[in-house]
């Protein structure tokens, strides 16, 4: 018990103490995972839109692709974007292995089918009738996916902070392709992890205490806006 | 005179998993009139529909919009925004009354100033202006209807679909918006196909009513024509002719024909062959009751019946009596006469009707051809 009350007024020493180590690390970690959630949100809505209303051959591997997707483990997809950025690598000319930007790429590929999968699921929800009703008043195809997509806008924000959760939260990917180097790759998740290998407990807590923190208080933020959208 | 009819249908059937849901020979629809598709549930009015604006290919068949016929892509979508059609459910969108009428504007990408003009115009016609900026969702069956119009009709369209506008609306609102629809078509002169199951609804808002049944147009006329003189028995049954009758021909002469009915007989307008079975159809209306034991009338009723009384149903101020005269016959009387005859399941009554409201409905067995309907127009 006394270890995790000194692991919190740690945490509370840390963040308010305006440790520089402490501040970067938060930095990037938000940076990271906000920008894999953006880029997976950006492939993955649409992707989700198009398998849940469309109707095409193969539709039905593909769901079962995502669904797999959404319970893969994250070591597994590290793994594989760790061969894809190695020199050898089919992307090995980009260079980005233990930067970053390589990390933003495991992250993203980790929340896709979760957006994916949670799109998916939001746009079936809407009646299927409301779709032949916006071609009925002259929506193109494309026209028609948009406007469901903004229907369901809710449930996929939703689906968007389930993306957030899983990657902020994730610790396998980020360490096999980010290294966890000290100033350049090191996030919440694998300076706890390194924190607690070392024994330093209380430090271990104080980071898994901001981590925790700052995952709600991302994620109550996005509520609010989800919440505000509903009925006014 | 020929014209072009704005909206035609040629040898269009369409199949759903191997079953025919739609098979219209032919189907034209004249420009700036309103046409009433009438027929019970599943009878294929929403496929029309949705073959009409271009949402179901059928199999088979052709689609003319103004003498073009139409074929795939880009083309039907630009026919697509030239007609609006509104459907059943008012499947509004989750946002303001305003936006839900925006909606088929911003498909079209109508200038803004424009759309505002027309969008402001068309909740005014429909008298929700004040509704403008409520949540679409918010809103009473009456009012979310009215939205799901206009959203349609903002689009002043060459061709407006209407499937049921008036389903799972009580009654003083679906007058009132009846009323409104009613005013609003006239003004607008829009070429519409309204599909409905109320015969009131269709006689009201159509200058030409279709009847359908299992996926076939079976009778097209004014509301006169099909209401008073349904083609077949199907058709009868459904518009709401209640006394159907089928008998044989046993004299014709003069103008006057005379069937056995059962075990009476019926005088009726019209000379047939002796021998020929026809169907028959003489409204409940037309059908009046007189107490047996008052004095010998001479009337210019050809049809005068003894029977008995075998139910009568009360409903409000009206009853349906339904006697026995040898064949069954149901007439529409007043409570207060159910109540001066006595009238009870067993009680004695004559039953008349006139010769002319009786009219021939074609057996349905016949061959449905244009002979046929010659036959009925003779």
């Amino acid at each position: 018990m006394d270890l995790i009350w000194d692991g919190v007024s740690e945490a509370f020493r840390l963040i308010f103490g305006g440790d520089k180590e402490v501040a970067e690390i938060v930095l990037l970690t938000l940076r990271v995972s906000a920008t894999a959630t953006v880029l997976a949100t950006l492939i993955g809505v649409p992707i989700g839109a198009v398998l849940g209303v469309w109707q095409f051959k193969g539709r039905g591997v593909l769901i079962s692709i995502v669904n797999t997707g959404m319970g893969a483990p994250p070591v597994v997809v590290g793994l594989v974007v760790m061969i894809l950025l190695w020199r050898s690598g089919v992307l090995g000319g980009l260079h980005i292995l233990y930067t970053p930007w390589a990390m933003v790429f495991a992250q993203a590929l980790i929340a896709l089918p979760i957006v994916i999968g949670f799109s998916m699921a939001a746009i079936a929800q809407i009646d299927p009738a409301f779709r032949q009703q916006m071609l009925a008043l002259g929506a193109s195809r494309s026209q028609a996916l948009w406007i469901m997509v903004i229907e369901a806008r809710l449930a996929i924000l939703a689906a968007v902070m389930a993306g957030f959760g899983a990657v902020i939260s994730e610790v396998g990917a980020v360490m096999m392709v980010g290294g966890n180097i000290k100033g350049e790759t090191r996030v919440l998740t694998t300076a706890t992890v390194l924190e607690s290998n070392r024994g330093e407990f209380g430090t271990a807590i104080a980071l898994g205490t901001i981590l925790l923190t700052l995952t709600f208080l991302v994620i109550a933020a996005l509520t609010i806006v989800q919440q505000r959208a509903r009925i006014r | 005179m020929t014209k072009t009819p704005a909206v035609e249908l040629r040898d269009v059937k369409f199949r759903r998993n191997g079953r025919l849901l739609l098979d219209v020979p032919s189907l034209r629809v004249t420009g700036h009139e309103t046409l009433s598709v009438i027929g019970p549930n599943g009878a294929g009015k929403t496929t029309l529909l949705r073959v009409l604006s271009l949402l179901d290919r059928p199999q088979d068949g052709t689609i003319i919009h103004d003498g073009d016929e139409i074929h795939s892509g880009g083309d039907a979508l630009k026919r697509r925004r030239r007609l609006a059609m509104v459907m059943q459910q008012p499947l509004l969108r989750n946002t303001s009354v305003w936006e839900n009428v925006a909606t088929g504007h911003h498909f079209r990408h109508t200038p803004k100033a424009e759309a505002s003009r027309m969008i402001g115009e068309w909740l005014d016609r429909f008298g929700i202006s004040h509704l403008a900026d409520r949540n679409a969702r918010r809103l009473s069956g009456g009012e979310a209807q009215r939205v799901n119009m206009a959203r349609g009709l903002v689009l002043e369209p060459d061709l407006l679909l209407l499937d049921e506008p008036f389903n799972g609306l009580d009654q003083p609102t679906r007058l009132a918006l009846l009323d409104d629809l009613w005013r609003i078509l006239k003004e607008i002169q829009t070429t519409t196909i309204l599909v409905t199951h109320d015969r009131a609804e269709a006689q009201a808002l159509g200058s030409t009513v279709a009847v359908m049944l299992e996926g076939k147009v079976e009778q097209e006329g004014t509301p006169e024509e099909v209401f008073s003189a349904p083609r077949t028995e199907k058709i009868a049954a459904f518009v709401g002719v209640e006394n159907v009758l089928s008998g044989r021909v046993i004299e014709s002469s003069n103008g006057l024909t005379e069937m056995s009915v059962g075990r009476g007989h019926v005088t009726l307008i019209g000379e047939f062959p002796i021998g020929e079975e026809l169907v028959l159809g003489i409204s409940p209306e037309a059908i009046v009751l007189e107490d047996p034991t008052g004095y010998a009338t001479t009337t210019s009723a050809r049809n005068r019946i003894s029977g008995t009384v075998t139910r009568v149903f009360e409903m409000g101020a009206q009853a349906r009596v339904v006697v026995d005269c040898g064949f069954p016959l149901v007439s529409l009387i007043t409570g207060r006469s159910v109540v001066d005859l006595r009238l009870s399941p067993g009680a004695p009554i004559v039953a008349s009707f006139k010769a002319s409201a009786v009219h021939v409905i074609r057996n349905g067995q016949l061959p449905r051809s244009a002979t046929d309907r010659d036959l009925i127009e003779k």
